[in-house]
């Protein structure tokens, strides 16, 4: 019998970091090959369809940014919450509080037409994304309440709550019964400009920024020192003069404010209102966004390029191969597992060797 | 459990006799990777007989004691068991065969009694009443007394280890291997081990004892095979031979000497008044008005066992556990008590943990991400407006490599690739070099080589002489006695009076470890 | 009445309290396997999917059980034998386990499903009040109390639950006698694997007799709340199951009795109370010390 065996690096394998992501996305390629296979499909007709006929035209690339764009931001905040050993997992919550948070602004106060409305809504949303996911983080420091938990069960709690206000006190006259909000005035909305054949609203620009601001924030300040030296080892932060509780207070409090960021414009450029479900779960999807992107900001620009890129593919090969369309969430999840697995290279070499006796279990 | 549960002790332990080895390893190799950790080592037991194996850290001890027990396999030569080739392909094997060991780090699960730590080293055997009475009463017929039902996380290092030879004797063994056993005991407990071992050895049971502790060695073992870089250098009676002459076998030429001369002191820079702190962690322990100072331009040692408050007191004098008044520690002549570790930094202040990995550094960063960790709030200038200067970390690590002849196989490694004396060296330097006007240093060579252990304390004293205050925690007395100018003994969280360290012997430190230093105002003279 | 909301309080406890023992077992070996939705999840849609085209509740239990030891394995083989971080690769199950349910169960929503039959002794299940309650319930109810007993036989009266009370509470020590740290995780994780199918499986079998995406609403991650709330002692597992129960049939009945509440609020109910307990049994550090298993999460590579 063979058995795989682990043999620790003295170093960390500089060119592991750069491979383990790509084996790890051509092995799901290989996968999803075998998936299209054994459904009938030539795996190749099936690839094609899945990972690349969506970005070959201009209104596929669109969609590829709109649906990058949030699982972007989530996933640094997200980052920086797993670097640090924080274990957040309740950004669906944040987006979806930062979202009904900001929007107070348009559907309390409709008659607040202004173009401070705009930056006004995304900074409330922030904030209430970020003073939901300062519970969780709270319980963490105070009670020592496990995060993993805490942050999962306030996500459906935040989903039952946007679902009783857009039924009850936030439901519009005028909306026919059904379950939606009023309208957004067009300071509450961000419209979309033409970039090239490619509609684009503020989103994509922010993202982008927010991206550069957290590279160099991780790279060269002390505050991305102390991100990194708390996550991999808590007592020896606190020896250089960090605090464990401050930085779960900060990260949470951070990938809620992303969070809240993102939901805030998913609702107002694609939706201009609220309504029961605002988010295709992109705070989970983002979790693999984040690990996909090795927890690096310019990874995870990649990563959510290439997660976007499922979603649209899985409608492609609904529409082109009839098949269904939730076949690109299991190819995240395989892919999200092919990502860990890989990282193991990163830090081990890894052999095949005969098995042993001695290693077995005698009990 | 198993055969012979009813039987007295003596006859549990069954014996052979005559002029066959009890065991022999021949030409034994291996490695790991391109490292070669034993290269054709051999080594003959004898029934009976207490054999030392002798060698630095590093020198392949461990590697050879693994392979005999099980739990690695060489990649050539062999092993014989009563003159019959074996391979002992697990320590399940080696334990049936014969074999026992008592582990320098113990490997006991503190979650569980006595008696189910027992039971898990016995074949097919469960933690019954019927074992809990063998345990009480072997362990009482070899004077190591020991509670069956007692969780082991509640008791002392001592009683750990009895558990440990406990455990081993209740296998029948007829060869016990002792990794280190007197490194966590008081002399008086050692020579109480010691007792025991001579009765053991009596009784037919050969031993083998590993040990860098030349004194103990000359007077416990019959036989000695020396190890040095992976290779047996030398056989020998112990009893032939000086310590020096037994260091020289050891180390080879490279033995350098500490020197040490008086400094002149200066004020006091380090002041404990009445330091009282309740522990909040679950197996803490609390500090009972601990009263201390330290002067420029010397060396005050606090001695003590493991788990006796030397954990709470370092993070009580670093800041990272916070106090309740500012007074109680007194730094350079401020009132730092509720200071955090940077703000103390700022005194002058500098500190070295006892764990290496995960304190003192993080084991994935470079060693220059390792200089940021404790120098970027000291007003060197490290971190500047927000931002890290690793450049200038860089240029720290290759002054502090060059003078302590830290030995790295690329220029800014990651921590955990350093073996223990390299990163050891590291971390006093990364804080010597900042020349402080304090540095307080829990357990500064421990499990690092000789060689390194001399160059980490004559720095200490060389930093002294120019004029720091340097306070050392440690647990090994031949280094306190070689760097102290004034030792304290610490116990239960109670802390005895500093005495000139020329008046005291090992025994009076003895004495204070196990507990006289709880009584109030103690001191040894 | 009280009746009823005893039985019904059963129903809802016992998916809860599978996959919670399973868990409570994978956990005392040392690892934290997150994706208790995910197994659930899938043990839920393999237990309607064999029931349905066998016609064979049980069969359709067994599927369920087999599809949890199944995804289990991916997350040993990737915790374990290649050492990737615990917490990142439940989370990794359980969205895969999300995901590849809702694609295999996408041609059974609306389907109607079979009913798990229950006991039904004749005279002795139609005794008032316990009679139902004591003799009337279905095949995984007395399963989950059988496995509550045996769990806790296994873990203190037994030497393979020495052992992997050991693995779990140091694993370099095991390993230094000799015992085999991985082989031992593995059979914990599958056997957690096997309980939390069991547990979907009641969902999608007994529970409700339907394949609907996302059935298990969170309730793997209740589970993993209980195994803390019961601080690794099976026997409070129960109590912490059966108190979630009550939870639950509290928020249907009050919503039946139609006081006027939101429903979303009651609907809240049972995520609420997880947090609130998680937060009360947190201040009692000490007291779970002893049975808080020290390796928990941490990746074990055996040095050669």
């Amino acid at each position: 019998m063979m058995r795989l065996e682990l043999v620790k690096r003295p170093q960390k394998s500089r060119l592991m970091s750069v491979l383990s992501p790509i084996v790890a996305v051509a092995l799901t390629v290989v996968f999803a090959g075998i998936v299209f296979a054994a459904q009938g499909h030539s795996p190749f007709t099936g690839i094609w369809y899945f990972f690349l006929e969506p970005i070959t035209s201009l209104w596929g690339v669109e969609q590829l940014i709109t649906k990058a764009t949030p699982l972007v931001i989530i996933a640094l905040g997200l980052s920086v919450c797993y670097l640090s050993n924080n274990w957040n997992i309740g950004a669906e919550g944040q987006l979806t509080i930062g979202a009904i948070v900001g929007s107070i602004l348009p559907i309390l106060f409709p008659d607040f037409v202004s173009p401070v409305v705009l930056p006004l809504m995304l900074l409330m949303a922030m904030a209430g994304g970020a003073l939901f996911a300062l519970i969780p983080a709270k319980l963490k420091t105070v009670f020592g309440t496990n995060e993993i938990l805490t942050s999962l069960m306030l996500v459906y709690c935040s989903n039952l709550f946007l679902d009783w206000m857009v039924r009850g006190p936030w439901r519009s006259p005028q909306g026919y019964n059904f379950p939606i909000t009023i309208d957004f005035h067009e300071w509450a909305v961000l419209s979309a400009v033409d970039v090239g054949g490619i509609y684009l609203n503020l989103s994509a620009p922010i993202a982008l920024l927010l991206v550069a601001i957290l590279a160099v924030v991780m790279r060269s300040t002390l505050k991305g020192f102390e991100i990194r030296v708390l996550g991999q080892s808590p007592r020896a932060g606190s020896f250089a003069g960090f605090s464990n509780r401050r930085m779960t207070a900060f990260a949470f409090a951070l990938s809620g404010a992303l969070a809240g960021l993102a939901g805030m414009m998913v609702v107002m450029s694609e939706i201009g209102k609220l309504q029961p479900v605002i988010s295709p779960g992109y705070g989970f999807t983002a979790i693999i966004v984040a690990f996909l992107g090795r927890l690096n900001p310019v990874g995870i620009l990649i990563a959510g390029l290439v997660i976007a890129s499922s979603y649209l593919g899985g409608e492609a090969i609904q529409t082109s191969l009839q098949m269904s369309s939730k076949l690109a969430t299991v190819i995240q999840g395989v892919l999200l597992f092919f990502v860990l697995a890989a990282d193991t290279l990163i830090l081990y070499k890894v052999r095949l060797v005969p098995g042993r006796e001695g290693e077995r279990a005698h009990a | 459990m198993g055969e012979g549960s009813g039987d007295s002790t003596g006859e549990m332990l069954r014996r052979v006799g005559g002029d066959t080895p009890l065991l022999e390893v021949r030409h034994v190799t291996k490695r790991f990777g391109s490292f070669t950790a034993n290269d054709n080592v051999s080594l003959k037991i004898m029934p009976g007989e207490i054999h030392a194996l002798l060698g630095e850290n590093g020198a392949g001890k461990s590697t050879l004691v693994k392979i005999i027990y099980g739990s690695l396999q060489p990649n050539s030569g062999e092993i014989f068991w009563k003159g019959k080739a074996v391979t002992v392909a697990s320590p399940a094997e080696a334990r049936a065969i014969g074999v026992g060991m008592v582990f320098q780090h113990f490997s006991l699960f503190e979650a569980m009694t006595v008696a189910e730590n027992i039971a898990l080293a016995l074949p097919n055997c469960r933690a019954t009443r019927e074992l809990c009475e063998t345990i009480a009463r072997v362990s009482a017929n070899y004077g190591l007394p020991l509670d069956p039902n007692a969780h082991v996380a509640d008791l002392s290092v001592g009683e750990r280890q009895r558990v440990e030879i406990v455990r081993c004797l209740l296998q029948n063994p007829e060869l016990i291997i002792m990794d280190e056993p007197t490194s966590v005991l008081t002399p008086q407990e050692a020579d109480q081990l010691f007792v025991t071992l001579r009765r053991l050895a009596e009784e037919g049971c050969a031993i083998l004892y590993i040990s860098h502790r030349l004194e103990e060695v000359r007077a416990l073992c019959h036989h000695a095979t020396i190890m040095r870089r992976a290779r047996v250098v030398a056989e020998t009676d112990p009893a032939n031979e000086t310590v020096n002459t037994l260091a020289q076998l050891m180390v080879g030429n490279e033995i350098t000497r500490v020197t040490r001369e008086k400094g002149k002191l200066g004020p006091e820079a380090i002041l404990l008044k009445g330091l009282t702190q309740v522990s909040q962690e679950a197996f803490g322990v609390s500090l009972h008005d601990i009263n201390l100072s330290v002067r420029s331009g010397e060396i005050v040692a606090i001695a003590g066992i493991a788990g006796n408050g030397q954990k709470e007191l370092f993070d009580a004098l670093s800041g990272e556990e916070p106090l309740d008044k500012e007074d109680m520690v007194i730094l350079a002549g401020e009132a730092a008590g509720l200071m955090n570790i940077n703000q103390r930094r700022l005194l002058g202040a500098a500190f070295v943990p006892e764990e290496r990995l995960g304190h003192g550094a993080v084991p994935a960063l470079k060693l220059s991400e390792n200089v940021v960790l404790t120098r970027h709030g000291t007003g060197e200038g490290i971190a500047r407006r927000g931002f890290t200067r690793f450049g200038k970390a860089g240029r720290i690590v290759e002054t502090v490599t060059s003078l302590f002849d830290v030995r790295k196989g690329v220029v800014d490694p990651e921590a955990r690739s350093l073996s223990g004396g390299n990163l050891q060296k590291f971390v006093v330097g990364r804080e010597v070099e900042r020349t402080p006007k304090i540095l307080i240093v829990a357990q500064p060579t421990w499990g690092v080589d000789a060689g390194a252990a001399a160059v980490i304390r004559q720095s200490l004293i060389d930093l002294s002489r120019k004029g720091a205050a340097i306070l050392v925690i440690s647990q090994d007395l031949d280094e306190i006695f070689e760097i102290a100018d004034r030792i304290a003994v610490i116990s239960r969280g109670h802390l005895s009076k500093a005495e000139d360290a020329d008046t005291l012997t090992p025994e009076k430190v003895g004495l204070l470890m196990a507990g006289g230093a709880e009584k109030k105002g103690a001191a040894a003279a | 009445m009280l009746e009823a909301i005893i039985l019904t309080v059963i129903t809802a406890a016992t998916p809860l309290l599978l996959a919670a023992i399973g868990e409570l077992v994978v956990e005392k070996s040392g690892v934290l396997n997150l994706g208790v939705e995910g197994m659930m999840v899938m043990g839920a849609v393999a237990g309607f999917a064999v029931t349905v085209s066998t016609g064979s509740p049980l069969l359709g239990i067994v599927g369920g059980a087999v599809a949890g030891v199944l995804v289990s394995l991916i997350f040993a083989f990737v915790t374990l034998t290649l050492v990737a971080n615990q917490v990142a690769s439940g989370l990794a199950l359980t969205l895969f386990g999300l995901g590849l349910s809702g694609l295999m169960g996408e041609s059974f929503v609306g389907q109607p499903g079979i009913k798990l039959q229950s006991l039904d002794i004749p005279g002795v299940t139609s005794l008032p009040f316990v009679g139902k309650i004591l003799f009337g319930q279905d095949i995984l109810v007395y399963l989950s109390f059988a496995a509550v007993f045996a769990v806790s036989w296994f873990l203190n009266r037994t030497r393979a639950g020495l052992i992997l009370r050991a693995v779990g509470d140091n694993h370099s020590s095991a390993h230094a006698l000799g015992y085999s740290v991985i082989g031992v995780r593995y059979l914990a994780v599958i056997f957690g694997g096997a309980m939390a199918g069991l547990g979907g499986a009641y969902l999608s079998v007994a529970y409700t007799p339907l394949w609907v995406e996302n059935m298990t609403a969170g309730r793997g991650w209740i589970a993993l709340a209980l195994v803390v709330f019961a601080s690794w002692l099976p026997w409070r597992a129960v109590i912490g199951a059966y108190l979630f129960g009550a939870v639950t049939v509290l928020q249907l009945h009050t919503q039946a009795l139609g006081i006027g509440f939101p429903s979303q609020f009651l609907a809240m109910l049972p995520y609420l109370a997880t947090v609130i307990v998680l937060v009360a049994i947190s201040g009692n550090r000490r007291a779970t010390l002893f049975n808080t298993p020290s390796s928990l999460g941490k990746p074990f590579v055996p040095d050669r």
